[in-house]
């Protein structure tokens, strides 16, 4: 029972970790206003940038630099077509989703099937080798950590800090953050980017530690997942935490059902994470009252300075 | 330094202008990929665009692969207008196919002039009931459509998967995953003997053609066109926006859910794993590259499903993988978007300095 009991654990906190970086990226990006739906094709370009560079380079390091780095720079090209060039959001997320998996596919066609170095998991002496809490809490890839900080940040950022307070005000009254001074393009420029940094990430964490290895679109919709939980968390970070541990425990029992051969056919468990994901989104968008308190009044809404 | 202008009023020259630019960059675009790639670019492109419709029977296989395409696009281009992002149409599609299908599996010795009718029923009836999933979780549950449509794509895809490799697997098929072949009489009747222009290559052009009608000469389409322009206008007037979102998702689904069982019946002759080349999503580059305008549609499936010839081709020509059709759509989709604020904008040198008073 406690071999299963750590394995569920240890699966459920991996198999979030993507969706949980994803997500808090993306929250930014929503907060400022900005409705970013080429969270997927971040994500594969993160995740082919960061195999390719490790593969060559022989360093995962460099790897996980790479996958930030593509991330970002699909997330520049959705800003300047959506913020400067003030298309709709939702269409240019689309373009961004399916120019990912183009580039991703093309550029993956030569490391399919091929190995790579893999992000080391962390061994911490004793803590990590004490039953059950050792392997689930102590003994993680970095990035698991670092996902964990990066939503803590974020959540305090936006709270308690004047950034966040900025950043806030652009999101739910940009001609009033404009009018006070503050330059809204530049600072849903920077949003959009460190969304498209935590997406890469996400990416980077699919192809060099969840499944050390590149596949034509491997994320297989979590980019998705990822924005229906920013919707489920309803713009508040520590909830998607909750939403993304419930997701990753949804693979996981998809995936150990399918192991233990029950007569449930594999292919309708695969489908699980997806159905899961329709349940909790009319669960929670039922209460409309409760998103429209929430949800940053200006997004999705294109600004232009006059004159 | 370069600045955008507001025009006051919508440019009628870049409003057919703007797709014919996006065109074009993403041309030069492509060939400056190819040359970064150590490709040449004007062969490639050449290749890409030109030659599959020199081939034996190039334009065959374009209305081919053009129907699919142009029936989803059209569905998209009404909703899409009244502000209704379908972006699950690959789901319907496969219902579509499932559900036609089925029908044609069922009923292997039934004749051709009782079953067909029967399967395009069942498969437009497959799409709408998907599409019409997404309307009710949207009316009833204010689920946003955009995510329910898309994970409704994937359940559907492992539905497909189940089938195909469970309960309808071809028992004579060597393990196979895929179903027994159709019977004639379930097959897509040819318009065109001895060819593959089927039944949908007559389907799409009508649907776009009353579509269009409906939109532009009708008060439900002129209700469609207020809530895409003005929804507060539209709510003000007593347009029901349930009603139309309803509408919207079953006519969308719908015609995906007939494209679906078209291409099963008149191309593939059986169901398998894959079913859709990410029809979705082109077709959404479709109803934007026809500027959400069901006649428009027309030229922009044709050019669309050229990309997919264009993939093929040079794939087997010059050894690219087929995923620079995907690239090639992206672009696309990024220049349709960002050329269309030169619609409302015009560009003008303007010096620094400080504003006139």
């Amino acid at each position: 029972m406690s071999f299963f009991l750590v394995a569920f654990l240890v699966s459920t906190i991996a198999a979030a970790t993507p969706l949980l970086l994803a997500a808090v990226g993306e929250l930014v990006v929503e907060k400022v206003g900005v409705l970013n739906l080429g969270v997927e094709g971040m994500m594969l370009s993160g995740a082919i940038a960061g195999f390719a560079t490790a593969h060559e380079t022989g360093s995962v390091g460099l790897g996980v630099l790479a996958a930030i780095a593509a991330g970002m720079a699909m997330a520049l090209l959705f800003g300047v077509i959506s913020l400067s060039l003030q298309a709709n959001q939702t269409a240019t997320g689309l373009a961004l989703t399916i120019f990912g998996r183009g580039f991703s596919a093309l550029v993956g066609a030569r490391y399919v099937g091929i190995p790579a170095p893999t992000l080391p998991k962390l061994h911490l002496g004793a803590l990590s080798d004490l039953p059950v809490v050792g392997p689930v809490l102590f003994a993680q890839d970095p990035l698991v950590y670092l996902a964990l900080v990066l939503l803590g940040l974020v959540a305090w950022g936006l709270r308690s800090t004047h950034l966040g307070l900025i950043l806030r005000a652009v999101g739910d009254q940009h001609n009033a953050a404009h009018a006070l001074g503050y330059p809204v393009l530049g600072i849903r420029y920077a949003a959009v980017v460190f969304g498209g940094a935590l997406a890469g990430l996400a990416g980077g964490y699919m192809s060099l530690a969840y499944t050390p290895m590149w596949a034509q679109d491997m994320t297989a919709g979590r980019g998705w997942v990822a924005v229906a939980l920013v919707t489920f968390a309803a713009w508040r970070p520590f909830w998607l935490l909750v939403g993304a541990w419930c997701f990753g425990a949804l693979m996981y029992l998809s995936l150990y059902v399918q192991a233990l051969g029950l007569p449930v056919p594999s292919a309708l468990l695969s489908a699980l994470p997806y159905i899961g994901t329709v349940v909790v989104l009319v669960l929670i968008s039922r209460d409309a009252r409760r998103i429209r308190l929430h949800r940053p009044a200006m997004l999705g809404q294109p600004f232009q300075t006059r004159g | 330094m370069l600045k955008f202008e507001p025009r006051g009023a919508e440019s009628p020259f870049w409003r057919y202008a703007a797709p014919v630019l996006a065109l074009l960059l993403t041309g030069v675009t492509a060939g400056l990929i190819f040359a970064v790639m150590g490709r040449p670019p004007g062969r490639t492109v050449y290749t890409l665009l030109v030659a599959p419709l020199l081939q034996q029977d190039g334009l065959e296989a374009l209305v081919v692969k053009a129907a699919p395409l142009i029936l989803m696009g059209v569905g998209l281009s009404l909703a899409y207008r009244a502000n209704v992002w379908n972006i699950g149409t690959d789901g319907q599609f496969t219902l579509g196919a499932i559900c036609g299908g089925g029908v044609g599996l069922a009923f292997p010795d039934a004749p051709a002039w009782a079953l067909y009718p029967l399967m395009l029923l069942a498969g437009a009836a497959g799409g709408m009931a998907s599409g019409g999933v997404v309307a009710w979780l949207r009316v009833r549950f204010n689920a946003n459509e955009i995510l329910t449509s898309l994970m409704f794509a994937y359940i559907t895809q492992y539905l497909l998967v189940w089938l195909v490799t469970g309960p309808w697997r071809d028992p004579m098929g060597f393990g196979f995953p895929q179903t027994a072949l159709f019977s004639d009489a379930a097959q897509a009747p040819r318009l065109i003997a001895e060819t593959n222009v089927h039944l949908g290559i007559a389907l799409a052009p009508l649907a776009a053609l009353a579509l269009w009608v409906m939109l532009e000469k009708t008060l439900l389409g002129f209700q469609f066109r207020v809530l895409g322009q003005a929804a507060r206008a539209a709510r003000f007037a007593g347009f029901r926006e349930t009603r139309l979102i309803w509408v919207a998702m079953l006519i969308s689904g719908g015609l995906a859910g007939l494209a679906g069982l078209l291409e099963v019946t008149g191309t593939l002759g059986q169901l398998t794993t894959t079913l859709s080349p990410g029809y979705g999503f082109t077709a959404i580059i479709v109803a934007f590259l026809g500027r959400l305008s069901p006649l428009g549609v027309v030229p922009a499936g044709l050019l669309l499903a050229l990309t997919y010839l264009g993939g093929d081709a040079a794939q087997i020509n010059l050894g690219l993988p087929n995923a620079i059709t995907g690239i090639f759509q992206g672009i696309l989709l990024f220049y349709l978007l960002g050329c269309d604020i030169l619609l409302n904008n015009r560009l003008r040198w303007r010096r620094r300095g400080p504003v006139p008073t």
